[in-house]
């Protein structure tokens, strides 16, 4: 143990690196861990002054300390804050960070592994992809949690397997203890697999102020679908800091569904997604409610490395109060990458005087035979349309949820579980009114 | 039913209503005609309470409620609808959903139960039939991508479906074609009743073979200048407005 007092959390992860050192993990897994802390150490936390954290300070954030490895009383938690009225699923928890509990029903589903992080190292998918999807982006947060994540998931669907119902993890925080956690996930669907994730963030009552550091690689071989869904619904004492890589082979499908509500503190996610064969097609969907003071920043990288290829990104920010959304999406079409068709919109609908967005689409292309489109909107309510509702006696509050409702609908339409998609406007409905 | 007495309103600092008064019983069809800036659309937006207009002085008793102190839903919920004149787009909110949402609205306002599914299907259906709406435009997106006369049309169907006590149709012939007008018509005929009352904006005498006006008021500056039988219309339309500048002039 170091005897030195830290001060900051900068500091606290220099000493826990230490002991991770000491101890006896495999080789690969050791030389890992050492090239990611020595890049964190040299990079340090993001600040304001790198482009891609220009909007999303995370000062307030770093600059103090947790508990790392809290105790966690796993014992009666309370999971029903991520009941999806409706849904038959699997259930994945995850608490602090720290712990894994897989519910027995997933013996069911024949040949899908679902194992913590730790107990994985032995699994050929591991060795393979493990940190080195992610890793590569350079990012300082990726390598901070290579570095010393302690947990997480490993979760792998076999050959032509098509697992019978969606697997829901659930995030848990709780606790009365400040902690920082950093979770790492490894997602394999291997060829002709599918399946449907649906990630649940929660907090529990009277929980500690809590950061989270979440890393998760995704690979789709030939052929494998997953519908992926984030549901952001922590309270106001929870942090996020997600990075998602996923990486996509040929005939492969990945649709992610993002959304945040209000509550959460802060939120930062990198979703990326690398399209390195022909015929792939991703889907990057965002519904942002947000309210208070809360911050939601979306990064997200389409990149096109093969031809024909198709992506199509829509993300729908609506702050209220003082909330502050990010959306930077960037686009790369590569030299080889022709016949590429790539789609991209951004809708901003501001509602309150302090709200903010900042938005940056981006397109690179280096390809000369491609269609690819960008834009986007900021707007308002559309006062003729409420009107047009409260003259045929709609009342002012739900004339306004049916606006929302109506502004989301180009995203919410697309998604693929009904009993999400009626959880979600459920939830953007209740988000309005408080 | 409907009794506006001096009613002076304001857009943006500039007056367009100037002492407006109109009685409208139940049973009734009346005809408000006049020329372009004369304030006709003005008199069913402010009365359906759009916040742009502002009223300075007068009153507007439907049944004896003053309608000017309530909110727009409200004054919808006590039996007023504005057929309007540009009917919104909406895209995302489905005209069934929107319809249902208002039905029980109104219903929960009167402290009725909300309507019975099977009865509020029912009732779609019958009311369809009115204005030969097929349902497939009842299912799409409100107002979303239908043509002038469909949105007119559709004007007509919330009508019947929400069967308010006052309705003012706020040129609703402007940009229908002979069939679409017949259809337009066709629906208030078989709306109306003892029970309720119209009031018909129009620039053009046309509608009223269709619907049968019981009077024909001229709006002019803001104030009604001439009030006769349905053949005043057939009088506008051969004469045109101009001759009413020396009736308003006399009247002053």
């Amino acid at each position: 143990m170091s005897t030195i007092v830290a001060s900051s959390l900068f500091q606290q992860l220099t000493s826990a690196y230490q002991e991770v050192e000491t101890t006896n993990e495999s080789s690969l897994l050791k030389s890992l861990r050492q090239g990611a802390y020595a890049h964190f150490e040299q990079a340090g936390f993001p600040t304001v002054k790198h482009e891609d954290w220009k909007y999303t300070n995370i000062h307030h954030l770093v600059n103090k300390t947790y508990v790392l490895n809290a105790e966690v009383d796993i014992a009666n938690l309370d999971l029903s804050k991520a009941d999806i009225p409706g849904l038959d699923a699997h259930r994945i928890v995850l608490v602090n960070g720290q712990y894994v509990l897989a519910f027995s029903s997933l013996d069911d589903e024949v040949g899908v592994v679902v194992k913590s992080i730790q107990e994985a190292v032995e699994e050929i998918h591991f060795q393979k992809h493990f940190a080195q999807h992610a890793d590569k982006t350079g990012s300082a947060m990726v390598a901070l949690n290579t570095a010393l994540y302690t947990s997480g998931i490993y979760l792998s669907v076999p050959k032509n397997k098509v697992v019978s119902k969606p697997i829901q993890i659930v995030h848990i925080a709780t606790g009365d203890q400040e902690f920082f956690a950093q979770t790492r996930n490894l997602y394999i669907l291997e060829a002709n697999a599918e399946a449907e994730i649906i990630e649940s963030f929660i907090t529990l009552d009277n929980t500690a102020s809590n950061l989270h550091n979440k890393v998760t690689e995704i690979v789709l071989d030939e052929n494998a679908k997953l519908q992926h869904y984030y549901l952001q619904l922590a309270s106001d004492t929870g942090s996020y800091i997600n990075h998602t890589e996923v990486y996509q082979t040929k005939h492969s499908l990945y649709n992610n569904y993002n959304c945040n509500f209000p509550g959460v503190a802060f939120v930062r996610n990198d979703i990326n997604v690398r399209l390195d064969a022909e015929n792939v097609e991703s889907h990057l969907y965002g519904v942002n409610l947000l309210a208070d003071k809360q911050l939601v920043d979306n990064h997200t990288i389409v990149d096109h490395m093969k031809p024909h290829c198709e992506s199509y990104e829509w993300y729908k920010n609506i702050p209220q109060d003082e909330a502050t959304a990010v959306f930077n999406g960037k686009i790369f079409v590569r030299e080889d990458a022709q016949k590429t068709n790539a789609f991209q919109q951004n809708n901003n609908m501001l509602i309150g005087d302090k709200s903010a967005v900042y938005t940056k689409p981006q397109l690179e292309i280096f390809a000369d035979d491609v269609k690819c489109s960008h834009g986007c909107t900021m707007g308002q309510f559309d006062e003729d349309a409420l009107f047009y509702l409260r003259a045929r006696g709609i009342g002012e509050e739900s004339a306004r949820v049916l606006l929302v409702h109506a502004f989301a609908f180009d995203v919410t339409s697309r998604f693929s579980n009904d009993a999400v998609r009626a959880y979600v406007e459920d939830l953007v409905a209740k988000g309005l009114e408080e | 039913m409907l009794k506006i007495s001096n009613l002076h309103a304001s857009v943006e600092g500039k007056q367009i209503l100037k002492g407006l008064n109109l009685e409208v019983k139940a049973g009734e069809i009346h005809a408000i005609m006049g020329p372009n800036g004369a304030g006709k659309s003005t008199l069913g937006n402010v009365l359906a309470g759009r916040d742009s207009y502002e009223v300075t002085e007068g009153e507007a008793l439907l049944d004896g409620v003053d309608l000017l102190d309530m909110s727009p839903e409200d004054r919808a919920r006590e039996g007023l609808f504005l057929a309007f004149q540009y009917p919104v787009e909406i895209p995302g909110v489905s005209n069934i959903n929107f319809l249902k949402t208002a039905v029980n609205d109104i219903r929960e306002y009167k402290g009725l139960p909300p309507i019975e599914a099977k009865e509020f299907l029912q009732l779609v259906k019958e009311k369809q039939k009115l204005v030969e709406f097929s349902a497939n435009l009842a299912n799409r997106s409100l107002n979303e991508g239908f043509s002038g006369g469909e949105k007119k049309r559709n004007e007509i169907f919330q009508l019947a479906m929400l069967n308010p006590k006052l309705a003012i149709l706020d040129e609703t012939d402007s940009g229908l074609d002979i069939d679409a007008l017949r259809i337009v018509a066709n629906g208030v005929n078989q709306l109306r009743s003892q029970d309720n009352a119209f009031v018909v904006i129009t620039h053009y005498q046309r509608l009223l073979d269709y619907i049968i006006p019981d009077f024909v008021h001229v709006l002019y500056d803001g104030r009604i200048v001439k009030t006769g039988p349905k053949e005043l219309a057939l009088e506008l339309e051969e004469k045109g407005y101009d001759w009413l500048k020396e009736v308003d002039t006399l009247n002053a």
